[in-house]
């Protein structure tokens, strides 16, 4: 957990988290982000519940269009198209 | 571009007024063009007309639809314009990337969660590090914490809850998202970056799943070893 010029640091890595985990990082620094993450636990914790976030939220809701408008809407693709 | 091959039969069962062909566009559409209204109008009544007066457009647009995007893109476009109108007075025609930068600049981690950069030793390293959370084993979505996610989404700024929701919630790639809130790929990343974390904060929140380094104890530590070293090289 030592600071050189050329280590990110945490406060560094943690906004490039979302960078990393959808392959935008120049290798580089993705190289660079890895290296700190060897070293340090409480980076590596931040890193897996940032992808346990990201993965978990499927169908957490869904918002539904009123029943009455989705059945107008289709009624009326019939009539425009058949009328 | 060549016409995507579901697009295509979609499209031909449409121009032919296939009733279900349209139904099914409209189920399997309606519930994110709801939450990308929301990011342009005040009231869920609003978003629910909007979504309708695009459905309305679609079935009069198809037959001119030229396939030059996806359908899907086609159809988001003509929301984004139709709830871009019915929004309030002053943001009338302000685009998706316009109510993006609105919330531009905020760090993703408190600051005061790390030492100061120039603390000699351990600059911009964590203060207070986040620990593993006690995640049920069917996963977030399972216990009381689901609760707990879904208010920290519902509390965000427009365009955060817009992207983390198409996203992660919808289940889109990050070029749909792009493309159909006409954002480039490093905004949406900054948006859902800030969203992505305010979620994990909340969560953290809830678990008081931290813990704070003494860096009296680890320095303290370090010169224990480095006396050692230098003991043994002796």
């Amino acid at each position: 957990m030592t600071s050189h010029a050329e280590e990110l640091s945490c406060v560094e890595l943690v906004e490039l988290v979302t960078d990393y985990l959808e392959g935008a990082l120049p290798d580089a620094q993705a190289r660079r982000l890895e290296h700190h993450l060897d070293t340090c636990p409480g980076c590596t914790e931040y890193l897996t519940q940032l992808r346990t976030v990201a993965g978990s939220l499927r169908g957490l809701t869904e918002e539904s269009f009123p029943e009455e408008m989705r059945d107008g809407v289709i009624a009326d693709f019939g009539d425009s198209r058949n009328g | 571009m060549s016409m995507h091959p579901d697009d295509k039969a979609l499209l031909g069962a449409l121009r032919r007024g296939d009733a279900d062909a349209f139904a099914t566009l409209v189920d399997r559409h309606s519930s994110a063009m709801i939450r990308v209204a929301m990011a342009y109008v005040p009231t869920r009544a609003t978003a629910e007309e909007a979504v309708q007066e695009t459905w309305i457009a679609v079935m009069r647009g198809i037959d001119g639809f030229e396939g030059r995007s996806s359908l899907k893109t086609w159809i988001f476009r003509i929301l984004a314009n139709v709830a871009m109108r019915a929004g309030p007075r002053e943001r009338r025609s302000v685009p998706f990337s316009a109510l993006a930068a609105q919330d531009a600049g905020e760090p993703a981690v408190d600051p005061d969660r790390f030492l100061p950069a120039d603390d000699e030793r351990f600059g911009g390293h964590w203060l207070v590090m986040p620990t593993a959370w006690p995640t049920p084993e069917e996963g977030l979505l399972a216990g009381e914490v689901r609760n707990v996610i879904t208010t920290a989404i519902t509390g965000l700024p427009a365009a955060q809850r817009t992207v983390i929701a198409l996203r992660d919630v919808e289940g889109w790639s990050s070029e749909e998202v792009c493309e159909a809130l006409e954002i480039s790929a490093g905004n949406q990343r900054i948006l859902l970056h800030r969203a992505r974390n305010r979620v994990r904060q909340a969560i953290e929140d809830y678990y008081g799943a931290v813990f704070e380094i003494d860096y009296d104890a680890v320095t303290a530590q370090l010169a224990d070893d480095t006396a050692r070293e230098e003991t043994d090289l002796k």
